[in-house]
């Protein structure tokens, strides 16, 4: 007999938008599990550094709810769905304030409110922050709430497919990590709040978990994915010694002060100040380090510009011979603020350097380049209620698509997490209150135990290690921050081989805690999400936010209407166009608007 | 493909593990040799171990730069992260080894059971603020939160509960104690600037303040650089002495009834540990 429970909700994954969406929905008087693969408080929200971008105007009155959806909206390159950076934006305030009703702890202004700092493409100061450990402050906040509330929490279990009852969710099926027994849970909705699949890529800031396996049971279960060509590379990461490549360094370094410098010691960002974003940019030094302070007077510096942006100029920059010894550029804060701000306002990127690299980043300049850190694509969803195209399916976070469009602005995350983790939460709670608990169809539950059990059968077959050390390889170098159809076309034959090889894998060992396995089961997912990328990077002719196409290096008005859509029928990937949706006619305009102070409130 | 990387021949450019693989019934340490990359920590050798050697080989991390507190343990006796070990501070030719946790039940080769942990978390009672401000904001100074932002950098790697040798070796204990984790939690919600709930007597009784002896073992391990023992753990202490054994403080509670329970009645101390 499999180990079997029923819940209202069942929520998937204990980061940010998942403990969020469990505490509402609990609110909601659903009854709720939370089902994450790591212990609980070890999700990956547990590593944002930076912020939380929420309007709260407590260092610059002048910020409102407008100008925090103008800078979402363009730095998305418009190809956010309008409705959910509106609301994210308006919410995102009231969500922090919250967190701070729970326990909280920010840094404070000296009027003895919430501090915030300076972010990539944000007009003015808005990260409510501490340190640079927000992540550890937020999840451990909502985490605490959460056990506090009674609420249900399986640790350490792997969800593997969703159940569907006549095109309903009816529940889902994984399994626990530790025994490696299988585990069933009916439920009138999921939520799947699982976040991304950076460990498709090589050089990543993503932990193991980010394997894309909401994103590939959403599909399975028949949702549409969006945007899976967007992909965000954040401009710095470690890189070098070899061990720690790929390991963020926060924005907060630039938002305090840091500035990128190629080997000559020239900050190059200027000379990669795109048009679009012109007249919000500061073109001289001067002005650019006068920004920090007085943000009336003076554009903000390029070095600030959004992440897209400047990881494309350190890739051009490293091309162009122009690099560090170990391929990257130079993060320089040692000369610009003293070691006690650097120490004080910067605290694990100190320790990080010093202990993992032997640098200390209030001596000496940090080597960084590009690293795989985000995906803007994933599951369609509502922007009222998170819903996804199944009934029954909600998502909220990482795993969900639109909010951030072609590119996500740093800090946006956080929010995005507690704003759309939250509508999930009601959403979820509320479809649960009016539909019956559907019932679970064996064959569905028979077929993925076969599925799971499959590698410990296979004999001779390749270790998943190999396969997934290919994987990285081939999207690394293939499907990364500059892109060509030739390789894209490379990439596809590639990805449909390794395919043919994963179904082959086998393990060693038995099923109790067995890494070997659980990658063997993940690389499903991460293949099935690399084609949908791969595929829909191929599709979008043109280069806007995350997707750059060197065969087509303009951004183009005709794509900007459109989504590209991946779904799933019988087992294989369709991908087609579809209009975006358009943003009413007074919203076009605050976006479109060049004014320096963006709009009043 | 797997026998060729077995091939690969010890060299210069290769480091040796000695790693625990076993499960509750029992293990032993196995030799892994594989070769080594510049600036690797010792999760780096573990993961290689997996890919190359041993591919079931249990271990638990996720963020793999000293954040998440995933994976801890025991390094040549030592409690730390192994995302934060350089390979480079052991003398070339010393013997590493890698144990898992000893104060937790042992599931499978580097990973143990930490639900003690997350049991005693449960019993922590919630944060309850006061109200708001009149202008219906919350002010709190930086020198106000700064020494409870200390107690918020904690990752729960549990190395602090692993070490605490009033856990480690005495098993018997773990009922009534909850370790200098919880302590942690404890003062930061005593502390903080915002928070009404009384927990002084839960701490005392429930909790085991009593038991800890200050030797400062856990301060020593932490990975965070919390003083657990001089910042948390003895500023509870000094709060539990005076609402329980100050006697001005008794005859005002007796006067004015401010507490239900009468301190020192009924519950004998706490026995201290047998270090």
């Amino acid at each position: 007999m499999v180990d079997t429970h029923s819940y209202d909700v069942v929520v998937v994954g204990a980061g940010g938008a998942g403990l969020r969406a469990a505490i509402e929905a609990h609110d909601q008087g659903a009854r709720v599990a939370v089902v994450c693969k790591s212990l609980l408080g070890k999700a990956h929200t547990v590593m944002a550094e930076g912020g939380i971008a929420a309007a709260l105007g407590n260092v610059w009155p002048e910020d409102n709810w407008r100008v925090h959806f103008r800078d979402t909206m363009r730095g998305g390159k418009l190809l956010n769905n309008w409705r959910m950076a509106q609301l994210h934006a308006q919410e995102a305030p009231d969500r922090v304030l919250e967190l701070e009703e729970w326990g909280a702890l920010f840094d404070r202004t000296k009027d003895g409110l919430i501090l915030q700092r300076d972010f990539g493409g944000h007009r003015y100061a808005r990260l409510a922050h501490v340190g640079d450990r927000t992540g550890l402050e937020m999840i451990r906040i909502l985490q605490q709430n959460a056990v506090h509330k009674g609420i249900d929490v399986y640790m350490e279990c792997t969800l593997q497919r969703l159940l569907t009852d006549g095109g309903k969710i009816a529940g889902a099926f994984g399994y626990w990590r530790e025994s490696g027994k299988f585990v069933l849970f009916g439920a009138r909705a999921v939520v799947l709040a699982t976040g991304g699949v950076g460990k498709a890529w090589k050089i990543t800031s993503n932990s193991w978990e980010y394997t894309g396996d909401g994103m590939a049971m959403a599909l399975e279960a028949g949702a549409d994915l969006i945007d899976m060509e967007m992909v965000q590379f954040h401009p710095t990461g470690m890189v070098w010694p070899p061990s720690v490549r790929g390991l963020l360094v926060t924005e907060g370094v630039r938002g305090d002060g840091g500035t990128l410098k190629n080997k000559d010691g020239k900050r190059f960002m200027f000379d990669y100040i795109p048009e679009f974003f012109r007249a919000d940019t500061a073109d001289n030094e001067r002005e650019a380090d006068a920004w920090y302070e007085d943000k009336k007077n003076n554009r903000r510096t390029p070095d600030l510009l959004p992440r897209d942006e400047v990881a494309r100029a350190i890739n051009t920059e490293v091309k162009a011979g122009r690099g560090t010894p170990h391929g990257g550029v130079y993060l320089d804060i040692a000369s610009r603020r003293s070691p006690e701000f650097i120490k004080k306002r910067l605290p694990s990127m100190y320790h990080q350097f010093k202990e993992l690299a032997d640098v200390d980043i209030t001596a000496t300049a940090m080597e960084i380049g590009p690293t795989c850190h985000y995906i803007m694509g994933g599951v369609r969803v509502d922007p009222e209620t998170a819903a996804a195209t199944v009934p029954g399916l909600f998502a909220a976070g990482e795993v969900a698509a639109g909010m951030h469009g072609a590119n996500r602005l740093g800090g946006n995350s956080l929010s995005d997490l507690l704003v759309f983790g939250r509508r999930a939460g009601a959403g979820a709670a509320a479809y649960a209150s009016r539909t019956n608990a559907r019932s679970v169809d064996q064959a569905q539950v028979e077929a993925a135990a076969r599925a799971m059990l499959a590698p410990f059968e296979a004999e001779g077959g390749e270790n998943p290690y190999s396969i997934h050390a290919e994987l990285q390889d081939t999207m690394q170098s293939l499907v990364g921050i500059i892109r060509t159809e030739a390789e894209l076309k490379d990439a596809i034959v590639k990805l449909d081989g390794l395919s043919e090889r994963v179904d082959r894998v086998s393990v060693e060992g038995n099923r109790q805690f067995n890494p070997g396995w659980h990658l063997a089961l993940d690389l499903r997912s991460l293949l099935q999400i690399s084609k949908a990328v791969t595929r829909s990077a191929l599709m979008r002719q043109e280069s806007r936010g995350g997707h750059t196409r060197d065969d087509y290096p303009k951004t183009d008005a005709e794509w900007g209407k459109k989504n590209v859509v991946t779904r799933a029928r019988g087992g294989k990937l369709e991908l087609e166009t579809e209009p975006l949706p358009q943003m009413p006619e007074e919203l076009r305009q605050l976006v479109m608007s060049e004014e320096k102070q963006g709009a009043p409130a | 493909m797997k026998q060729d990387l077995l091939a690969t021949a010890k060299s210069e450019g290769d480091v040796t593990l000695r790693v625990w693989r076993g499960s509750k019934g029992g293990g032993r340490f196995e030799a892994y040799t594989v070769p080594s990359d510049e600036g690797m920590v010792v999760l780096d050798v573990i993961h290689k171990i997996q890919a190359l050697r041993a591919p079931d080989l249990a271990v638990r991390w996720n963020c793999k730069a000293g954040k998440c507190g995933s994976c801890s343990a025991e390094i040549n006796g030592h409690p730390r992260l192994m995302c934060m070990t350089r390979m480079n501070t052991f003398a070339p030719g010393e013997e590493i080894t890698v144990s898992p946790m000893k104060t937790f039940p042992i599931i499978k080769d580097l990973v143990t059971d930490v639900s003690f942990n997350f049991e005693k978390a449960k019993e922590v009672p919630a944060f309850k603020p006061k109200p708001k401000e009149a202008d219906g904001t919350r002010r709190m100074y930086q020198e106000d939160v700064d020494r409870v932002q200390e107690f918020h950098k904690c990752i729960e790697c549990f190395l602090c509960q692993n070490t605490c040798h009033v856990i480690r070796d005495h098993e018997e204990n773990k009922k009534a104690f909850a370790g200098p984790r919880m302590f942690v939690r404890y003062a930061a919600l005593e502390m903080h600037p915002l928070d009404t709930n009384d927990r002084l007597e839960l701490i005392r009784a429930k909790a085991g303040l009593g038991f800890c002896n200050i030797t400062k073992c856990c301060t020593e391990v932490c990975p965070e650089d919390i003083h657990i023992t001089d910042n948390a753990i003895i500023p509870l202490k000094e709060r539990v002495v005076t609402e329980f054994y100050d006697p001005l403080a008794w005859v005002k509670r007796r006067v004015m009834g401010q507490r239900a329970t009468e301190p020192g009645k009924g519950e004998p101390e706490p026995p201290s540990a047998k270090a």
